[in-house]
């Protein structure tokens, strides 16, 4: 039976939350996610779940900790300035080894920025963010479909690799509103008999990322790095669109994504040879599609809502073959369809070269 | 054959304490595995432990334990009770921990009336970073960062977390307590005892304070240390109950 809805992104990540099981959420209001707390303060709770509203993102981020060390399906959500302030407790949860869930609507910075979309945030989310040699995995949404459709992905992924996951949204995703199909997701809950439950066992369970010994830690450090080597070689994903013929090809996510679409139908229209990778895994990063793009002779730009972060990524995974050139803007303006294809047009004719880091200059 | 009159509680792991000399650290946990053994609570028990010089509490204490980062003990408490409220939880801290930088947690995790019994120590100083100066440092100690003493006009006063979180309506026990004598040791025991029962039976927030002793930063022997804290620590924090629902005051 169809179950169709028109739902907000924040909301439809709600729905998401509770199609995947959650057991907690644990937030703190920041603009422009509050939609996810308010209606996750009234579905946890009715369906008998935990729902708590934190003193602060450092208090929430902590009770995920707490959740997730016990065992449960928990997530948190937040926007830009208030993900900075989870960066310690993300450290932890992946030192830790714990599957959990962090959602970021981001917004516009740097500091307190503004409450419009932005993506700003990506240097943060898939580099670490907070100390030490770890990744939070990271998928990028760009409709309210995958809104609720990535809510239960996460999961599963964060339990598969027993490692925090990032939905990284931007202010446009939560706030927009689509008509979605809120399907059945088939949910299978991991064992985690790491889990510190205060159950009977026959070793008692210890949840710590503190490791005195040097060798003892640099082992926890490639055990982590062991598990993004298998994430990058099962997980990547995106979508190329009208990339087979393109002589430039754009490269964007989320809503940068969305839009770049509407560029290559327009371009396409008048005659331009362009295409569209969206990114849909920031982390792991499809590295080796864009070099085989870049061998086979296309050409990139990379479209943001920052001042150039993503593109550093592309940059490097061109190897020096092919042109990055770069288009961003940032603020809380949304980038339009008509100044990405002027600047298409421009690159198409006049590319920055290779080995040149278009966004610097 | 000799009778055996006393063993180590198969509340601790077996598993040499890291503390100094003289430190009641280990006296806690001591009674604090006792406790859990008495009442039967090691396999149903998640503990959470600080960061301080009790960061290697998981190593001792035999329940499930969570190490939890600088001050949000309560936070990570406050999720492992709501999600597991057939389980007992305790968390432990420092003064550092609980009193400076993890103030919003504990000021919170009381003020909605979490049902966990939270156990706080204070010696008055941050011992395992070397001895800087914490909100709960005496008036005229000493310390790496206050060489001079604590100068209530340049550091203020010393922060009294048993009577600030008295006055909040939810915590439903907190007694300050100081194990530095047989008398004082068995009433922590039975204090430890008494709010993780009240915590079986759904009272909500616990809180006790124990005053403890520092002989490597404070630059005492161990004797020395237990004389200044009842003659001396005290003073700025008197023991009492503070707050218990369970019984007229």
């Amino acid at each position: 039976m169809s179950n169709r809805k028109l739902l907000k992104g924040n909301v439809a990540f709600c729905y998401g939350a509770m199609a995947a099981k959650v057991d907690a959420f644990f937030g703190y209001p920041i603009t422009p996610q509050n939609e996810v707390p308010e209606y996750l303060s009234v579905l946890l709770p009715e369906a008998g779940k935990v729902f708590v509203q934190a003193e602060s993102e450092v208090a929430a981020i902590n009770m995920v900790y707490g959740a997730a060390a016990t065992g449960h399906r928990a997530m948190t959500s937040s926007s830009s300035p208030g993900v900075s302030l989870k960066q310690e407790g993300l450290s932890y949860i992946a030192t830790c080894e714990l599957p959990a869930v962090l959602i970021n609507v981001q917004r516009a910075g740097p500091g307190l920025g503004g409450i419009l979309a932005g993506q700003g945030d990506y240097f943060q989310t898939v580099k670490g963010g907070g100390h030490g040699d770890y990744h939070l995995i990271t998928i990028a949404p760009w409709s309210v479909q995958d809104a609720y459709d990535f809510v239960p992905w996460a999961f599963e992924l964060a339990e598969k690799y027993r490692n925090p996951v990032c939905i990284l949204a931007d202010g446009v995703i939560g706030q927009m509103q689509e008509a979605i199909e809120l399907h059945d997701v088939d949910v299978k809950i991991s064992e985690k008999p790491w889990a510190a439950d205060g159950k009977k066992k026959a070793e008692k369970a210890i949840v710590n990322s503190l490791w005195v010994e040097p060798d003892k830690l640099e082992e926890v450090n490639r055990t982590l790095h062991a598990k993004y080597k298998v994430a990058k070689e099962n997980e990547i994903k995106f979508e190329e669109y009208s990339v087979e013929d393109a002589d430039l090809v754009l490269v964007a996510y989320g809503t940068s994504a969305r839009i770049c679409k509407s560029v290559v139908d327009l371009g396409r229209k008048q005659g331009l040879k362009i295409g569209l990778l969206r990114l849909i895994t920031l982390f792991p990063f499809p590295d080796k599609e864009i070099l085989r793009l870049s061998e086979a002779g296309k050409n990139f730009l990379t479209v943001e809502m920052s001042m150039g972060q993503m593109v550093e990524d592309v940059f490097m995974s061109v190897c020096g073959k092919s042109s990055v050139d770069f288009y961003g803007r940032t603020g809380g303006n949304i980038l339009t369809v008509s100044e990405i294809l002027d600047y298409a047009q421009k690159v198409i004719k006049d590319p920055c070269g290779p080995c040149t880091r278009s966004w610097e200059i | 054959m000799m009778k055996q009159v006393f063993k180590r509680t198969e509340g601790l792991k077996d598993k040499e304490f890291h503390y100094c000399g003289g430190c009641l650290h280990s006296v806690v946990h001591r009674l604090i595995g006792e406790v859990l053994e008495e009442m039967g609570l090691l396999d149903c028990t998640i503990g959470i432990c600080p960061v301080g010089c009790a960061v290697f509490m998981y190593d001792y204490i035999n329940t499930d334990m969570i190490e939890a980062s600088h001050g949000r003990t309560p936070a990570v408490a406050t999720a492992a009770k709501r999600c597991n409220p057939d389980k007992l939880v305790f968390a432990y801290q420092g003064d550092g921990d609980l009193a400076s930088i993890g103030m919003a947690e504990i000021v919170h995790a009381a003020a909605r009336g979490e049902n966990a019994t939270f156990i706080f120590i204070n010696n008055g100083i941050y011992g395992m970073t070397g001895g800087q100066m914490a909100p709960t440092t005496l008036v005229g100690q000493k310390a790496t960062t206050c060489q001079f003493g604590r100068d209530p006009k340049v550091h203020g006063m010393p922060m009294k977390m048993a009577e600030m979180l008295s006055v909040l309506d939810k915590p439903y026990y907190i007694e300050r307590l100081a194990p530095t004598s047989p008398a004082g040791v068995n009433k922590t025991k039975a204090a430890i005892k008494k709010a993780f029962q009240y915590q079986l039976d759904g009272k909500g927030f616990q809180l006790l304070e124990i005053l403890c002793t520092c002989p490597t930063q404070w630059g005492m022997t161990p004797v020395q240390a237990l004389n200044h804290v009842d003659e001396v620590v005290k003073q700025t924090y008197p023991l009492g109950v503070f707050k218990d629902g369970g019984e007229k005051l």
